[in-house]
């Protein structure tokens, strides 16, 4: 009944750390997952979201035992 | 064919091209554009001279992610084969980044393709770069080049 949550990059920095895990609810979306993990009010609206390796939407719904990820804009290739 | 490798290692584009080719399914020689991009890191980005960079990646993710995107575009362009090596881990300038290499019937559907893998992969495979500038100085990269 928990779902992990990962950071990236320049957030993983910025949060100190590179992972969280917060308690699953019914109805819960990948922006209160955010909040839970940071402690923060909001989603900010330049950070990335995927749901299971997935990308994902801010009002997305996450099912239990999900695997949730923040992350700046990528800049491979 | 698709063969699709994130490297932790360096490599070298020529070598893992030539290596590709000696599978059996090209001895048919079907196929009749070869289109191939290399991305190598360079010593410049936004007026700094940068002395060295690391890149990192959400393993699961980037697996995926480039999966789909070489899979879209092999359809979409009716490709023979896909060769795909993007870089991980610290590089220093000249170093390969990223290698896309694609077969196809004709040349027109060889280079929009080879484009759009590359156009797709910036935008959407999970890799970030961290660079380290003349002074020692650590920053990253926050937005892609136009192109």
């Amino acid at each position: 009944m928990s779902i992990r949550v990962l950071f990236f990059a320049s957030l993983r920095e910025q949060l100190g750390r590179p992972q969280a895990e917060v308690a699953w609810q019914p109805e819960m979306t990948a922006s209160q997952v955010w909040c839970l993990a940071t402690g923060q009010t909001r989603l900010p609206g330049n950070v990335l979201v995927a749901c299971n390796q997935e990308y994902c939407r801010g009002e997305s719904l996450i099912d239990d035992a999900a695997e949730v990820a923040f992350f700046p804009p990528v800049t491979g290739g | 064919m698709l063969d699709i490798q994130v490297c932790e290692q360096g490599f070298d584009p020529w070598h893992e091209l030539a290596t590709f080719q000696q599978h059996p399914d090209f001895a048919a020689g079907k196929s009749g554009a070869n289109a191939v991009f290399v991305g190598t890191m360079r010593d410049f980005n936004e007026g700094d001279t940068v002395q060295a960079m690391t890149l990192e990646h959400y393993p699961a993710m980037t697996t995926r992610q480039l999966q789909t995107l070489v899979q879209e575009t092999v359809t979409r362009f009716r490709l023979d084969h896909v060769l795909l090596r993007h870089r991980v881990g610290a590089i220093r300038p000249g170093d390969p980044i990223v290698l896309v290499a694609v077969w196809s019937a004709h040349r027109a559907a060889g280079f929009d393709a080879c484009r759009q893998i590359m156009e797709t992969l910036k935008h959407n495979a999970p890799f970030w770069k961290r660079e380290t500038l003349s002074d020692g100085s650590l920053r990253w990269v926050e937005r892609n080049t136009a192109g």
